[in-house]
């Protein structure tokens, strides 16, 4: 069977709460054998403090170009039906989704390496920044330590 | 002759800055100068190794010209997921 023609790369920068299950249901298709999704959550703890919320933000005109090459990629690289992609900003408390990443194909192999290569480019070149909130009151701009 | 250069700012060095964006008038050569040139002014922690530099909403080389009217962002480490 002939996979069916390749949906346009689906990536988002969303301030409302991400609902997996409409998610998933945009990529259901009787090609596919396998979906794989990713949830990122909010944990209540970082690198030994305690925290209470998250605050995400992003450069949405590069961001979203960023994320929509890296969906791109994965349709080069993996042989995959179809990707979506889509990350939070503004504040999110414990427990709330920060990424979700959904991928379907016709083979599991290709979708577990899609999905975790797409988390995993979306962590490292999307500028989307993370501000984390801690229980003392304090606060910190992740990965931006001063370092001069 | 100085160049109009539109500067938007995200997460640290928006704080740093207090501001989101800001028109200036600059005589830097290139995105790396501009950056030194800011740093020094505002007090901005991050050296130009932490970040990366975007021209016009797409990355950029931080030893690209500037050209009158860009647009440039200051990235700082991304955090996603």
């Amino acid at each position: 069977m002939t996979p069916p023609s390749q949906p346009p790369p689906s990536f988002a920068i969303s301030a409302e709460p991400l609902q997996p299950e409409a998610l998933k249901q945009q990529l259901l298709d009787g090609h596919a054998g396998a979906l794989a999704t990713f949830e990122g959550w909010v944990r209540n703890h970082n690198e030994g403090q305690a925290v209470e919320r998250l605050e995400y933000s992003s450069y949405p005109a590069l961001a979203n170009k960023e994320g929509q090459r890296i969906l791109a990629e994965a349709f080069q690289k993996f042989a995959i039906d179809a990707a979506i992609a889509q990350h939070r900003v503004g504040l999110l408390e414990i427990g709330g989704i920060a990424v979700w990443v959904g991928v379907s194909a016709a083979h599991r192999g290709a979708a577990f390496d899609a999905c975790r290569y797409i988390i995993e480019e979306i962590k490292g070149r999307v500028p989307i920044w993370k501000k984390e909130y801690y229980s003392d009151g304090a606060t910190d701009w992740v990965n931006c330590h001063q370092e001069t | 002759m100085p160049k109009k250069l539109t500067i938007q700012y995200f997460a640290l060095l928006r704080e740093q800055r207090g501001l989101d964006q800001e028109t200036v008038q600059s005589d830097a050569a290139t995105a790396a100068s501009l950056y030194a040139d800011l740093a020094q002014e505002h007090g901005f922690t991050l050296p130009t190794t932490a970040l990366k530099v975007a021209l016009n909403d797409d990355f950029a080389d931080w030893q690209s010209p500037l050209s009158d009217g860009d647009t440039v962002v200051f990235i700082p480490p991304v955090a996603g997921g």
